[in-house]
């Protein structure tokens, strides 16, 4: 009887993630059982190392790419830029004073006084900007070296975002949920039937990483981004992903840190609460 | 030589026939079919167009993806072509939730191209 109980409920917790009216808590509930339930073997940390998690052989690749990564060069370019005077003779140590014991486990938030979610990368540009500096683009280049570095300095936390309550923070996070379940693109696919009913399947020969854990490893140098870039820089935010993942659908993508990026990084980062921050990382 | 002879009168014959019927030959037709099949696979392979390939194992295509069934025995499956037409048409109409693509309404195939598809498949 119980165990029939339990199979019943985890049915349950399968079948709602979609209804609008849940709370984030018992989605970030369901989010994970469904996980749980499909991978029994991969411990519920294992899941910020993305399709590695659930793919045997090309995780033993990439561990051995992890012995010399190719992201380091960026992460050091990355503490050079967060150390470096502005004009006016501060730097990013004044607006993230706790870098050194890591803040990207605390992004993204929301922010009643804005009603914005406000996200690392938006608080980079909006330190430069403070200070007088030019903002950085906000896909690829030094906003990715400055975020890898503090993703460094933020390995082993634990993803922190709080859970949204008010009426602001919530139309904000039903907003990414609803992109997260939405079918769109020419080929109407969402990012769901991927990464989360059909994750670990092949499409065509790419592996589908769960979704759990998505944020955790970014920003990523991939070989993909390296191959396209002149200078073989693989470094890119995680709304630089989006935008691919919305683009081989055939959706017209999202501007990074546009209010619609920034509420799906909001439900996807608070559906990994409590995983680690492991970035920057190396993907294909 | 003798055999030259008989195969020139049977080719003249042949083109005789066509001329006379206004038909085309069952030989020609066989052509056209052919032709017709390996233009479906060419379509259904293409990553621009049909790329079945990236959900579904298809006998002759590298790298299969695994989202959906592999296509075998479709005959046997759906011995009514129309049926099998309609599920690549638009998938939906079996199953709303399902991931595969809605290649007519979607507008990623034209009809001629469905068309051109489906009797590959229906080979398989
Ligand atoms: C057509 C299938 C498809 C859809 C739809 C799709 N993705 Fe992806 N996505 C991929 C593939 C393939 C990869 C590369 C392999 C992997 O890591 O999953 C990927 C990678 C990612 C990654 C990087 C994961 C990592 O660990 O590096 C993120 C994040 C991501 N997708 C998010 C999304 C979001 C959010 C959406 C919806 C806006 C979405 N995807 C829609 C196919 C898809
Ligand atoms: C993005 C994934 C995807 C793509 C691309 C795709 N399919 Fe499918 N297909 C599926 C899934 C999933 C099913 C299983 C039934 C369902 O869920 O609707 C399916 C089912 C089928 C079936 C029924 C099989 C059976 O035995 O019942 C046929 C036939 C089929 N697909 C043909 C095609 C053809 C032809 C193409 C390319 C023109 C194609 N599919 C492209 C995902 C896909």
């Amino acid at each position: 009887m119980k165990k029939y109980l339990a199979a019943l409920s985890v049915v349950l917790m399968i079948a709602t993630p979609v209804m609008a009216q849940a709370s984030p808590d018992s989605d970030l509930k369901s989010f994970r059982a469904y996980y749980a339930n499909k991978f029994p073997e991969v411990p519920m940390n294992d899941y910020v190392n993305g399709v590695y998690a659930v793919d045997q052989d090309s995780r033993d690749q990439w561990e051995q790419a992890e012995e010399f990564p190719d992201y380091e060069a960026y992460v050091d370019k990355g503490d050079e830029l967060f150390h470096k005077k502005f004009a006016n003779g501060k730097s990013f140590v004044d607006c993230f004073p706790d870098y050194e014991k890591g803040v990207k486990q605390n992004y993204p938030y929301f922010d009643e006084a804005s009603s914005k979610v406000v996200t690392l990368e938006g608080d980079i540009n909006a330190c430069l900007k403070a200070n007088g500096e030019k903002a950085y683009r906000s896909k690829k280049g030094k906003i990715a070296y400055v975020g890898a570095y503090l993703a460094y300095m933020s390995r082993g936390n634990l993803i922190n975002v709080k859970t949204p309550s008010t009426p602001k923070a919530l139309a904000a996070y039903n907003r990414g949920k609803k992109h997260f379940y939405a079918k769109r693109g020419q080929l109407n696919l969402s990012c769901a039937d991927c990464h989360y009913t059909s994750a670990s399947s092949r499409i065509r020969a790419d592996i589908l990483s769960p979704a759990l854990g998505h944020p955790s490893g970014f920003p990523v140098y991939r070989n993909k981004w390296a191959s396209s870039s002149p200078e073989g820089d693989g470094m890119g935010t995680l709304h630089r992903r989006f935008a691919g993942c919305n683009n081989q659908v055939r959706a017209k993508p999202f501007k990074a840190q546009s209010d619609e990026y920034k509420a799906l990084e909001y439900f996807l980062t608070y559906m990994s609460n409590g995983l680690e921050i492991n970035g920057p990382s190396l993907r294909k | 030589m003798q055999g030259f002879m008989q195969k020139t009168v049977a080719t003249i014959s042949v083109a005789t026939l066509t001329a006379c019927l206004g038909l085309a030959t069952p030989l020609a037709a066989n052509a056209a079919e052919d032709a017709d099949l390996a233009k479906g696979k060419e379509l259904a392979f293409d990553r621009k167009k049909g790329n079945c390939l990236a959900c579904h194992q298809i006998e002759g295509g590298s790298l299969p993806g695994n989202i959906g069934p592999p296509l075998v025995a479709m005959k046997a499956r759906f011995p009514d072509y129309d049926k099998l037409r309609a599920q690549i048409y638009d998938a939906r109409k079996n199953n709303p939730n399902t991931l595969m693509v809605p290649f007519g309404p979607h507008a990623v195939l034209s009809a001629k191209e469905i068309d051109l598809i489906t009797k590959f498949i229906h080979t398989l």
